[in-house]
């Protein structure tokens, strides 16, 4: 099998995914490059995650309410185990695009149902998930629509739809965001009394007549007694948003690109890729799924290998995936969740709607630290079964340090790394003395230096990107 | 109005180097209900609901009081020891989050900065990069106004598990894998941007975990720091000033302050979160004799809107800063914004004082440092410092 096609299959995975393994990949260039895309686009084939299992295990954990740090576990626990990855990964990208934290909704549950929206909607229509995203009720309290009143205007969701989600600033006007906000006057949310002390029932959209603005609006152009729903349809209709979404989707999916605010002074890294993406959301009317098909067949994608910084999500569930032992409900699912937070991902509770600053922002010195201690902890498990399929492959290159370090590169990526780090490896290695595969004493065999040389490699600066 | 308290009879604040202490209220704090224009009447006027009963202003003189939850910052303002800069921001504020701070950490209100402001100080401060914990961001993510290139900052989120591959031991393998580290994370090897920031915070986290490692464990206090996160935060800061790093710029946060709806609650509960771990923070500093050479700054991203929504208050512009600690001369300084309805931009107060003036304070006569090339430009100098 070409080194080539797996090192294109395990890029197409890594970002239309959470990775995969080795052996996951040798099947799927088996199955094929366009084929594998096609089947990440019709997540409704896979076998969907029970997640009544894990409910089984803890049922506290579903809809938590305000009960702190309870609500991510679930939907770490549906991304390790997913057959259907790149719709846990879309619902990262709308979760990062339409960030939404429990530090002020205060309701994991609203939160939460917001991603399972996602979840449905992910690969289908943008206008609809908009929509959706326009009358939840969790997105209506983060940006207190419902203190948007046909008598007293709140520009907060007005604003946030055109600058973030939509058009980008520079591309509307202030009068524009007033009459955007007055069309949502009256979507407001209605709840009902906590099941318990700590708890809280679900919310609901709700629509008042008697609080909306009626009247008539001048909004981009086009004047009009318009309502919230012709608001989007206006916003869509215009070659700015579609610009602009494909800058979101080109910036999660194929390279990073500067933060959201610089985007309205500083053109794209790849113009002629962000004009295709932008080109053929205009054409197939905003269908999501359509346009990823086309990302992920063409060439700038295909190109664009390690470059991207990978997110907090990315390494831990990609981690987890690669090692497994992970794939029960259990309590480390708990510390896992939180261990993406201290990563800088907090889920459900991004820092800000802007959701959070991707790219070399994700590390620090102190992230950094986060990432590297985790994989390395994990990757030297050996008593993890994907720990244990990785060092049958690297057992299986001989005893020599050169072919060692080599399959240990090879395995964790295919990871191409400059010739003087691989020397720093390979005197590594070296220095370990021989690689005794019969020797299974903890700390001192084979298999216990090869996971030490696999702890440098996933220490890595490239190891860091996706 | 430049009306100082004290007569500068305090000690010479000559402990050791300046040090500065960064709080930012993310979010928007409310000026007007922080430093409340008790006494003019249109204050209740646009503040019919969202305001501060009358009874319950901690009044500082016969024009402004603060919000209830502020004693600690009002003894030491009568100490003298509080500077409260008034009518704080730039012209078009853009009532964005995100770009109103990038403006203030980058101190470019008209195109886009990536250099932070305090990066270029840290960059000052230790050119050579003899220090990498020159400056301590605490906090999971570094704050832009300390971003600069090749200027490290460690980013602590807890300083009591602080350090690189801690799961591996023996010590001796610990040891092994960290000398290889050090060498694979080698400026010479590697090239690009990306490649060569990743090296570098490799690098820097190796060093400024081995420096900070001994902190926590050479402090001791009597000082209990209430609970809440930014307590946390002023105590690890508090610990690594406290054993003599050499650390000269500490940066925090606390928020959310985006008080649009609720607010009546929401800001009692962090402004009395704020008050009293500064209270606390500065109580501790004192017993161990390290207060003097500290400033502590407060800044938020703008004012809130002058007339209230109902429930709380919508983005506006102009804002205030304090600047707090010993080697402050306390006091008003500026002006607060005409609230005459006909002065309000867009319903917002109108900022008489550019930020960048009082950051050149801060620069220039406290940290001791030309302050043009690092707030871009020349600006009026309100005299807070003590000189």
């Amino acid at each position: 099998m070409s080194d080539e096609k797996i090192a294109l299959m395990a890029h197409l995975m890594r970002r239309a995914g959470f990775g995969a393994s080795r052996d996951e990949l040798e099947r799927r260039v088996e199955f094929g490059y366009e084929a594998t895309v096609e089947e990440l686009l019709s997540p409704e084939d896979q076998e969907p995650v029970d997640i009544y299992e894990f409910l089984r295990y803890y049922p506290l954990w579903w809809k938590p309410g305000t009960m702190g740090g309870l609500g991510h576990a679930p939907w770490v626990w549906r991304m390790i185990n997913t057959k259907a990855p790149l719709q846990e990964k879309l619902c990262l990208f709308y979760h990062q695009l339409f960030a939404t934290g429990v530090s002020k909704v205060d309701h994991y549950d609203e939160i939460a149902d917001m991603v399972d929206t996602f979840r449905e909607k992910c690969l289908g229509n943008y206008k609809e998930l908009l929509m959706s995203v326009a009358k939840s009720p969790a997105m209506i309290f983060w940006l207190d629509n419902h203190e948007n009143h046909a008598n007293s205007v709140n520009e907060n969701w007005g604003r946030e739809l055109l600058e973030l989600f939509t058009m980008g600033v520079g591309n509307y006007t202030e009068t524009d965001v007033r009459e955007c906000s007055r069309a949502f006057t009256g979507w407001t949310l209605k709840h009902k009394l906590p099941r318990f002390h700590m708890g809280r029932w679900d919310w609901e959209f709700e629509f008042r007549p008697e609080d909306h603005d009626p009247g008539e609006k001048t909004f981009l152009g086009h004047t009009g007694d318009f309502d919230g729903e012709e608001i989007i349809d206006i916003i869509l209709s215009k070659p700015e948003t579609a610009a602009f979404i494909a800058r979101h989707l080109y910036s999660f999916f194929v390279a990073d690109e500067p933060q959201v605010p610089a985007w309205s002074v500083t053109p794209p890294n790849d113009p002629e890729a962000v004009q295709a993406i932008a080109d053929a959301l205009i054409e197939s009317d905003y269908h999501i799924g359509a346009v990823l098909q086309m990302v992920f067949n063409s060439r700038f994608f295909k190109e664009a290998r390690f470059k991207r910084v990978k997110n907090p999500t990315e390494v831990v569930v990609g981690t987890l995936r690669l090692v497994g032992d992970a794939e029960r409900p259990m309590p480390e699912t708990m510390d896992w969740a939180s261990q993406i937070g201290f990563m800088g991902q907090e889920l459900l509770n991004p820092p800000s709607v802007e959701g959070w600053h991707s790219g070399i922002e994700w590390i620090n010195s102190g992230t950094l630290m986060k990432r590297t201690n985790f994989i390395a902890e994990m990757i030297s498990d050996l008593s993890r079964p994907g720990v244990v399929k990785i060092i049958e492959r690297v057992k299986s290159a001989g005893r020599a340090p050169e072919d060692v370090v080599d399959a240990c590169l090879d395995v964790m990526g295919p990871l191409d790394i400059p010739a003087e780090s691989r020397l720093e490896l390979v005197d590594h290695a070296r220095d370990l003395g021989e690689f005794d595969w019969d020797d299974d004493r903890p700390g001192q065999g084979g298999a216990a230096k090869a996971t030490e040389i696999l702890q440098l490699v996933v220490s890595l600066r490239e190891y860091q990107l996706s | 109005m430049n009306r100082s308290i004290g007569n500068g009879s305090k000690g010479n604040g000559s402990k050791g180097d300046p040090v500065i202490v960064v709080l930012q209220l993310t979010g928007g704090n409310d000026y007007m209900n922080t430093v409340v224009p008790y006494n003019d009447p249109r204050y209740r006027d646009y503040r019919p609901t969202v305001n501060v009963a009358e009874d319950e202003i901690l009044t500082l003189d016969d024009e402004f009081g603060l919000h209830p939850t502020m004693g600690p910052i009002q003894e030491m303002y009568r100490a003298g020891d509080v500077a409260i800069i008034h009518g704080v921001g730039y012209e078009n504020s853009p009532r964005s989050h995100f770009r109103s701070m990038d403006i203030w950490h980058t101190c470019e209100p008209d195109t886009l900065g990536t250099e932070g402001w305090l990066g270029r100080v840290v960059r000052e401060l230790d050119p050579n990069k003899e220090n990498v914990v020159t400056a301590v961001s605490m906090g999971p993510a570094l704050f832009r106004a300390l971003v600069a290139p090749n200027v490290p900052v460690a980013t602590v989120e807890n300083i009591d598990s602080y350090g690189l591959l801690t799961d591996i031991t023996p010590e001796q393998k610990l040891n092994r894998v960290l000398g290889r580290y050090k060498r694979m994370y080698s400026p010479a090897i590697g090239s690009g941007p990306v490649m060569d920031y990743l090296g570098q915070t490799g690098l820097d986290a190796l060093k400024g975990a081995e420096i900070l490692n001994v902190a926590p464990g050479s402090y001791s206090s009597t000082v209990e720091y209430s609970d809440s996160s930014i307590a946390r935060k002023l105590k690890g800061i508090a610990q690594v000033h406290l054993a003599g790093l050499g650390s000269r710029v500490f940066y925090c946060d606390h928020g959310s302050f985006d008080t649009h709806a609720d607010q009546l609650g929401t800001h009692h509960k962090l402004w009395s979160q704020v008050s009293t771990a500064i209270r606390d923070f500065f109580d501790d500093l004192e017993e161990h004799n390290a207060a003097d050479n500290v400033v502590m700054f407060l800044f938020s991203e703008f004012g809130r809107r002058v007339y209230d929504n109902g429930s709380g208050t919508d983005h506006g512009a102009g804002g205030v800063c304090l600047a707090i600690g010993k080697g402050v001369k306390g006091g008003m300084y500026g002006q607060f914004p005409s609230m005459k309805a006909s002065d309000l931009d867009q319903g917002d107060l109108v900022p008489d004082l550019d930020f960048r003036s009082v950051y050149t304070t801060l620069v220039e006569d406290w940290i001791g440092l030309d302050p043009v090339p690092i707030v871009g430009g020349t600006f009026e100098k309100p005299e807070f410092i003590l000189k």
